[in-house]
């Protein structure tokens, strides 16, 4: 991304045209249509979109969590350069999952296991992993990562239920940093949690991205939160992704029009900024229409928009809007000052 | 809600197997409750000779001829006032003597013998009783004098297969029936084989004042009968198989619905009040759950009475308290839990008017499968109480017939369609039920469904 | 584009219009029961709150989950008896007039709840769901339900009704369904309404029309509302005056922009300098959070609830007595202990940290 010299030459993640259907009873849902994405090594990526955005099923469709009514699923997806579309799924278990990449789930801390103490299940992943590792190795390094974490030693041999929602969250994000991954999913880290709770938490995600260089993929709806770590931001709407830019120019000023009317509705604290909100629905997923999908609730809608627009290139930012399109000059296509809609 | 469910029902081959079950079921129940009414099924369940003296006993349906190459026969009655083949003549001999000759002719078309021939003489006499001779003649021509008797007492019934003389008499082998005899082409072959063809009974009768009346009835038993065969008693099996039908099914829906309703308004009262009365009911249940059902209502039925509905209230009662309080329970908890109750108790509902239209409505459709897969539980446990001997001394039912035919050994005799018959239509009730009720279950409960 | 502004001030200053709803003294606390029999304490959800509440008001009350906020809530709604205190509404007390005047009672508060899908009753049409309240209230005429329906379904703007009458919950998004939520609690023509986090379960675009639709309802019909919220963002659009609950006591009280540009107890210090605005700069910093969690309610810290947390907790007076509420500048109470006159040397920390916030 722009400004941002990066350490290795290759993203740590990189997703291609990455296709993502399911199978229900009511027909197909297009749940991931065809992005395009990719993320620094070292750097955090917010994925922001409300519910029904896909943004879930693109986590699920880089890590291969997949259900059983998969109705398509292509693409291609590079982790340090390694096309991981191409493993079978054994060797994604055994050497991906969780090894290279892992994930703190959606209320990660009712996803703990009641019956095992919290120490026994942050040394599973590695035991599994890494199969020269003795037990007590295993429990030092769960110890280590306690520490980093931010939970007291002595709830290492504590079971779940004795620990609050925040110290939960963080024996959750201890699991998922114990094999030393390279990247990070993160569902909703936060979103459970209490106003000071989640400040701690994004304290301590910053940390280890600090002290360790992982990369991080953090999937939010809560706007304001995901400021807290962002260095990129990407915007899905409707099971695309609309908008990728760094976070500096993006919480700046974002491009894309769904993009900048949901900075426009999120509630801030110290602005004196009205607060607007995007009258109507996004469209379903079962039955996408075939241009522009914000067009129906797009102010700047014009003529252009009934054809899916490809990702632009502006100033190191892609946007997936015809109003960025470059005509024959070289110029963008002009925002108009006053939205032609309503 | 419902039509929804019901079109989503259809759709299911086994729902629709088992609706056409119970459809058939419910309209033999009406079909019978119309024709054969209470009173009339219970009269002629109790039977006696006026009602089934004519009819064989242990008889096979009649439908067994189609499928056997050897022709069982009918019943052949006929009686000295009929018309066809009956052939009658009185005169005076002298002033103290008339005659009243009848000869009876039928065909005989059968394969196999009669059970019995029997023929009764009524008399109405001044004094002296009339008397009368009866002479068999065979198709052949051979002619076998049966008897000579006296009517004393108005009445008298000859039984050919009682006639030990008679069985001497055509030198039969020990332990033959004597209708055998009359039968038979060879009587002393091994394997006797009837002789067809028109046979003829003459009865030639004496009387002694002018006023005097002699009638007679000639039956010759067959071993068919019906379209259910008959029983020990002479009974109709069919009586017992149309009445049993709604006899199941009431009780099975009675019992069913019975327990499932109180079952549930015990679970939502306890769930609703917490406390002691949760407690309570559930410390109930579980003394309840360990109470032995069968022996008690055995010992109900030998000590106090075997009346069905008798039955039916005590089995209700202990089964409301069993383990449906727990699964019932579970499920209201988590009803309570809803955001939407309490909402209900702030905008003022009452506590009877919240459980019964906000919790009741929740649990309905888990209840209505396990209703329909309920009753065939209790058509099954009504039978198994008649097999026991504990069944409604009134009732014809299912289970009474099955219990009938193990006292009398059918199965040993190989009268195998007295036990098949109610055992038949106690087993497709129970799979038109469970059918019905297991694809009930996936419609209402979609998780069980097959993705 | 629709848009919203901050709360307009108010014609006459909130104390001078009749309380509504005086809440003196109110204690909820739950038994701990032992075995099924015996006392093994006391949840002390609400430990001696009081407040007024003027018809008309918007107040919000903000805390974080366990702070009592939702038993205070229950306690108001009459759902839950108080171990203590009173409630007092028009001047009686809730609890005093027996079932019946329990039920008036509720037929002057509008509830809203935060799932909006959990709050309806998903086997019944919106028709229906909207009659309970009237059929409890004892309209009998048919067409006349039918009529308040509509007209509150036009107001919530559920328009035309037709179109959701018949519809049952699974069928409508998440801010219809508040919506209709929302209608169902203004049926009735309530003076007093209660929201429990009534959009946090929805997305954020969503947020703001249902904020704003409240706002609307709350001006038109002269409501007085208890804004019950974790999220403080949201409370400068919808509320007059803020409360702040920490482990089951109201520790500040103050208009809305004063408490959000002047606060002066340390844990609200706390929550707002928690809370972010989308801003990239914050993800080169950490945030400063007092260390620790709310306490247990059953066995709280003596004296000030807050002080095991506090970075300016003075000791032998923080750990030892409840500070009582100062008046610390006008129409704003906070219960701090810095406050008091003889620690105005130990306040200069804190004052300064209030300083970097503005």
């Amino acid at each position: 991304m722009s400004g941002q010299p990066s350490t290795s030459a290759q993203p740590v993640l990189k997703t291609e045209d990455l296709v993502l259907y399911f199978r229900t009873t009511k027909g197909v849902v297009q749940a991931v249509d065809h992005v395009d994405f990719e993320l620094d090594e070292g750097r955090a990526v917010v994925v922001i979109g409300e519910s029904g955005c896909g943004k879930t099923s693109f986590a699920k469709a880089v890590l291969r969590l997949l259900p059983r009514n998969v109705h398509a699923y292509t693409g291609r997806v590079y982790l340090d350069g390694q096309d991981i579309m191409a493993l079978d799924d054994e060797d994604f278990r055994l050497h991906i999952r969780w090894a290279k990449m892992s994930l703190v789930p959606q209320a990660a801390m009712n996803a703990l296991n009641p019956v095992l103490r919290v120490s026994d299940q942050v040394a599973e992943p590695l035991l599994i992993h890494e199969k020269d590792v003795s037990r007590e190795e295993a429990l030092d390094r769960a110890r280590e990562m306690f520490r980093f974490v931010g939970v007291p030693e002595s709830f290492l041999s504590r079971y779940p239920f004795e620990l609050s929602g925040g110290m939960r969250q963080r024996v959750a994000i201890a699991m998922a940093l114990i094999t030393r991954p390279r990247l990070i999913i993160l569902d909703e880290p936060t979103s459970a949690l209490d106003v000071l709770t989640q400040a701690n938490i994004m304290n301590v995600l910053k940390k280890i991205k600090w002290e360790t260089g992982t990369s991080y993929m953090l999937i939010t709806h809560d706007v304001a939160t995901s400021s807290e770590l962002a260095d990129d931001v990407a915007v899905m709407y409707a099971g695309q992704m609309v908008e990728n830019a760094d976070a500096e120019s993006f919480f700046k000023e974002p491009l894309h029009p769904y993009a900048r009317m949901l900075m426009a509705a999120v509630p801030k604290l110290r602005g004196d900024e009205d607060l607007e909100f995007i009258p109507g629905q996004p469209p379903s997923l079962l039955d996408p229409p075939t241009g522009c999908r914000f067009a129906d609730r797009c102010p700047f809608r014009f003529d252009k928009c009934d054809q899916d627009p490809p990702l632009f290139l502006v100033d190191g930012r892609k946007v997936k809007c015809w109003l960025f399109e470059k005509d024959a000059q070289g110029v963008y296509g002009t925002q108009p000052a006053v939205a032609t809609g309503d | 809600m419902l039509r929804g469910a019901f079109k989503e029902l259809v759709r299911y081959p086994s729902a629709l197997a088992g609706l056409v079950v119970i459809i058939f079921l419910v309209a033999v129940s009406i079909y019978t409750v119309v024709t054969i009414p209470y009173e009339e099924a219970i009269r002629l369940w109790r039977g006696g000779e006026e009602i089934w003296g004519d009819v064989p006993k242990l008889a096979a349906p009649a439908w067994f001829n189609n499928f056997t190459a050897k022709k069982r026969p009918l019943t052949i009655k006929m009686t000295s006032d009929d018309e066809a083949g009956v052939e009658r003549k009185q005169a005076q001999v002298s002033d103290a003597l008339w005659t009243d000759d009848v000869v009876y002719s039928f065909d005989y078309p059968y394969d196999d013998f009669p059970q019995e021939i029997a023929i009764t003489l009524l008399a109405e006499v001044r004094e002296k009783a009339p008397y009368v001779s009866v002479v068999w003649v065979k198709p052949d021509g051979t002619e076998v004098r049966l008897a000579d008797m006296a009517v004393e007492g108005g009445k008298r019934v000859y039984r050919v297969s009682q006639d030990e003389k008679l069985g001497r008499k055509l030198k039969l082998p020990e332990n033959v029936n004597p209708v055998v005899g009359l039968f038979a082409e060879d009587p002393a072959a091994a394997e006797p084989v009837p002789m067809k063809g028109t046979y003829q009974v003459r009865l030639e009768g004496t009387l002694f004042e002018p006023e005097d009346t002699l009638q007679s009835k000639l039956v010759v038993y067959g071993t068919v009968y019906g379209w259910a065969g008959t029983d020990h008693l002479r009974r109709d099996l069919g009586i017992a198989l149309l009445w049993g039908t709604p006899v199941a099914l009431s009780f099975g829906l009675l019992a069913a619905m019975g327990t499932t309703v109180l079952t549930m308004l015990i679970a939502a009262i306890g769930v609703w009040y917490g406390g002691w009365v949760d407690a309570l009911i559930q410390r109930i249940t579980e003394v309840n759950l360990v109470l032995p059902v069968l022996p008690i209502l055995i010992m109900i039925g030998v000590f106090y009475t075997r009346s069905l509905w008798a039955m039916l209230g005590v089995i209700i009662l202990l089964s409301i308290f069993g383990a449906g309080i727990k699964t019932n329970r579970a499920i209201f908890l988590q009803v309570k839990a809803q955001p939407y109750i309490e909402a209900a108790k702030a905008y003022g509902a009452s506590d009877w008017r919240i459980i019964f239209f906000y919790m009741v409505p929740r649990i309905i459709p888990t209840i209505i499968p396990s209703l329909v897969t309920l009753i065939p539980s209790f058509v099954f446990l009504e039978a198994s109480l008649a097999v026991l001997g504990l069944g409604d001394p009134v009732l014809p039912t299912w289970g009474k017939v099955i219990d009938d035919a193990r006292a009398n050994g059918a199965l040993y005799q190989g009268l195998y369609y007295w036990v098949l018959e109610p055992s038949f239509l106690l087993m497709i009730t129970g799979i038109g039920f469970a059918m019905l009720g297991f694809s009930l279950d996936r419609v209402f409960n979609p998780r069980l469904r097959e993705l | 584009m629709t848009t919203m502004t901050q709360t307009a001030p108010q014609a006459a200053p909130a104390s001078e219009r009749p309380a509504l709803l005086s809440v003196r003294h109110l204690k909820v606390w739950y038994e701990l029961r032992k075995w099924g029999f015996g006392l093994a304490g006391y949840v002390k959800a609400v430990d001696d709150v009081s407040f007024d509440l003027h018809e008309g008001e918007a107040i919000a009350i903000v805390g974080e989950s366990g702070c009592g906020k939702s038993s205070l809530m229950k306690a108001i709604l009459g759902l839950v008896p108080p171990h203590d205190g009173q409630i007092l509404y028009q001047g009686q007390d809730i609890f005093a007039g027996g079932r019946a005047g329990l039920r008036w009672y509720r037929s002057q508060v509008g509830y809203v709840q935060q799932d909006p899908f959990g709050a309806l009753p998903p086997f019944m049409s919106v028709r229906r769901i909207l009659e309970e309240p009237l059929i409890l209230v004892g309209v009998k005429d048919r067409d006349e339900r039918l009529a308040r329906i509509r007209a509150v379904m036009e107001e919530v703007k559920l328009s035309p009704p037709e179109d959701f009458l018949n519809k049952f919950p699974h069928m409508l998004s998440g801010g219809q369904q508040q919506r209709v939520v929302i209608a169902r609690a203004m049926i009735r023509n309530p003076k007093l309404m209660v929201a429990d986090e009534p959009v946090s379960m929805l997305d954020a675009s969503v947020r703001v029309e249902i904020l704003k639709l409240l706002r609307q309802i709350q001006e038109e019909h002269n409501l007085a509302v208890i804004y019950i919220t974790h999220d403080l963002s949201t409370v400068r659009y919808f509320s007059e005056r803020i409360f702040v609950m920490y482990a089951g006591k109201v520790i500040e009280k103050a208009s809305t922009d004063e408490l959000l540009w002047h606060p002066q107890h340390p844990y609200t210090l706390a929550l707002l300098n928690a809370i972010s605005d989308p801003d990239a700069a914050n993800a080169r910093k950490l945030r400063e959070v007092p260390p620790g969690e709310p306490p247990s309610l059953v066995t709280p810290p003596p004296g000030c609830r807050f002080h095991p947390r506090c970075k300016y907790a003075i000791q032998g007076e923080c750990d030892v007595n409840v500070p009582p509420e100062f008046p610390t500048r006008p129409h704003h109470l906070t219960a701090c202990w810095l406050y008091d006159e003889r620690y105005a040397q130990q306040r200069q920390v804190l004052e300064d940290d209030l300083g970097d916030l503005a």
